[in-house]
């Protein structure tokens, strides 16, 4: 019986599938060009986070091998480069292009898990705000609102300076920091799907608050969801790389592309690809991140305004 | 206009009490004052007398009464670094400060407004496309990284401008830029978007057919239309426009508050991070206000909605 109430969410997706097609002039076909964007955003990510995952086997050197003979080596296709090291060396002769490779490991794995932690607190909150509403709702997003002001930097380097700089603790404070941007937009939705037949119906029947909450109107909110939280891994992952660049991240000797760049920075008057190629990555991997967020958005719910 | 207003004033205390809180908590709920103060190998009855001595035994509301009514009249402590008040020596930081953030402000509108504004009336041509592209890697730029790079080339390699400091207008040049880049994507995005809705409006055909110039209708009739939700967003976007004033700051050296909060991050000053943060954050949620009453006085139904 539960199954027929939990079938109406199909409605839901009509009313987003064909409002864009009265706005674009073309939609369909603008639409298959973004799409386009993103397919070829995702083969790079998926590259990208392959060289992470097997980043023991395709790094040509140890990352953390020093080398002082050949400190500060440009790359391999200016004077004085070696094939050696195609990406150059730097200030104590570690392989630049390894690093690069091992540094994609921290950037991936912070970005994946503050989402995953701020998605998980933000969806709870803004769905307690949104169903229940009242003076839930007046807490949850008087809340939500304080931190909204505060600039995420700010509110990220308060925190470390508290609990000191180090992996788990920036995982922290990222999740911890992200989510009240999750919070106001499944708010909003929450409220919008409440008023729905197939949730009257759910009550009259007598479900639960919880069965509610999480079998009729959760499903709803998947895709919402999975757009926001895609944007915010690409930034969290340049969130990251600012806090291990000030030294208050990731702490060396562990490749991370943020304290690479911090450390090449000293060096930029002679040796500028210390910190360029570190600081491409970043800008890459943010890019198709953001590209893939888009075409998502433009795929699951081109409503979204994000 | 008197009920927005005091609508408006009862939000803003309600935020001023939360980032009290907020910034209290930070130190004495997460942290622990004295275990920074103090030596790690201190024993145990000297944790207990600086325990008393600084007031921490007593209960945590009572506390937060005492941080709150001193902080309320300017009194934030002293920096237990230089043994000075910590709000003097952080208001004295803030100009720079604030003259970055309208700098990098200014820069983002002389980018993204001639640019979102081409690109709606030139709906789906290639200017449209080159700007959609900008914006798409503009927003995927990390701030301080893209800071860096433009050291490297324009002070190290052309040694045109100084590459950090603070005095002369050259100075400004460089990290305006930077902040400025972090803020024309969104801000041209909403450009485009507002000039876009508001282009295809029976107004805007009413002008024409009187026979109003072209030129006219895009600024006179459009854009002071279309800036309305350009100047309600970026007021929103304020704490993040001061927040990249942050990292910019961090990069070139620049002597505002920012770099103070950082070093002091380092030095492990409490009051001091206290203190900033706390005055970070009023001025963002008064700025706020001004936005909202500005955004009120011009579009009356936002008053009458809202």
């Amino acid at each position: 019986m539960s199954d027929a109430v939990g079938a109406p969410p199909d409605v839901a997706v009509e009313p987003s599938a064909s409002a864009p097609a009265l706005v674009g002039g073309s939609p369909l076909l603008r639409r298959l060009r973004r799409l386009r964007f993103g397919v070829a955003a995702a083969a790079i990510l998926l590259g990208i986070v392959l060289s992470a995952l097997f980043a023991p086997l395709l790094a040509p050197h140890d990352p953390l091998v020093v080398d002082i003979r050949h400190r500060l080596s440009p790359p391999a296709w200016m004077a004085g480069g070696t094939p050696d090291h195609l990406l150059g060396t730097d200030q104590i002769g570690r392989d630049l292009l390894s690093r690069v490779i091992y540094g994609g490991r921290i950037s991936l794995m912070v970005g994946v898990s503050a989402v995953i932690l701020s998605a998980t607190i933000g969806i709870l909150a803004g769905l307690a705000a949104g169903y229940f509403g009242g003076s839930i709702d007046w807490i949850i997003m008087t809340v939500v609102n304080i931190i909204l002001v505060f600039p995420f930097v700010l509110l990220a380097l308060a925190v470390i300076a508290v609990l000191g700089p180090s992996l788990p603790n920036m995982i922290a404070v990222l999740g911890v920091a992200g989510w009240p941007i999750y919070a106001r937009v499944i708010r909003a939705e929450t409220m919008a799907i409440r008023e729905r037949e197939f949730i009257t119906a759910g009550r009259a029947l007598g479900m639960s608050h919880l069965r509610l909450i999480f079998r009729q109107i959760l499903p709803n909110l998947i895709s919402a969801s999975v757009v926001i939280a895609t944007l915010q891994v690409a930034q969290v992952i340049v969130l990251e790389s600012f806090l291990s660049f000030l030294g208050l991240g990731v702490q060396p000797p562990i490749p991370a592309w943020g304290n690479m760049l911090g450390e090449g920075r000293v060096y930029m008057l002679n040796s500028w690809w210390i910190a360029a190629f570190p600081g491409a990555a970043i800008f890459v991997t943010t890019l198709v991140i953001n590209l893939i967020g888009n075409a998502l958005r433009d795929w699951l719910d081109p409503r979204l305004k994000l | 206009m008197r009920r927005y207003l005091a609508r408006q004033l009862a939000q803003l205390v309600v935020v001023v009490i939360g980032i009290s809180i907020l910034s209290f908590a930070i130190l004495h709920v997460i942290g622990d004052p004295v275990l920074l103060l103090l030596p790690q190998n201190a024993g145990k009855e000297e944790f207990e007398r600086y325990r008393h001595l600084l007031g921490l035994d007593r209960p945590i509301y009572v506390q937060y009464w005492t941080f709150a009514s001193q902080a309320v009249r300017g009194d934030f402590g002293r920096s237990w670094y230089g043994d000075v008040p910590a709000f003097p020596l952080v208001m004295q930081r803030m100009p720079p400060t604030i003259y970055l953030t309208f700098a990098g402000l200014a820069v983002a509108l002389l980018i993204a407004v001639p640019l979102g504004t081409l690109a709606a009336l030139r709906r789906h041509s290639i200017v449209d496309t080159l700007c959609t592209m900008f914006a798409t890697a503009g927003q995927a730029l990390p701030l301080f990284w893209f800071g860096i790079m433009l050291i490297i080339l324009l002070s190290v390699r052309m040694k045109l401008l100084p590459a950090s400091g603070y005095g002369t207008w050259q100075h400004f040049l460089m990290p305006s830029l930077s902040l400025g880049m972090a803020f024309a994507p969104i801000t041209m995005r909403l450009v485009r978007s507002g000039m876009i809705e508001v282009m295809s409006m029976d107004y805007i055909k009413t002008a024409r057919s009187k026979g109003v110039a072209e030129r006219r209708v895009v600024w006179k009739h459009a854009f002071r239309n279309a800036s309305i939700p350009v100047i309600t967003v970026l007021g929103l976007q304020f704490g993040q426009l001061l927040g990249g004033a942050i990292i910019t700051e961090t990069v070139f050296a620049w002597p505002g508050v920012a770099s103070l909060t950082v070093d002091s991050i380092r030095n492990q000053d409490f009051p001091v991070v206290q203190c900033a943060v706390v005055l970070l954050a009023l001025i963002i949620v008064l700025v706020n206000l001004v936005v909202d009453v500005i955004v009120g006085f011009i579009d009356p139904r936002i008053r009458a909605g809202a």
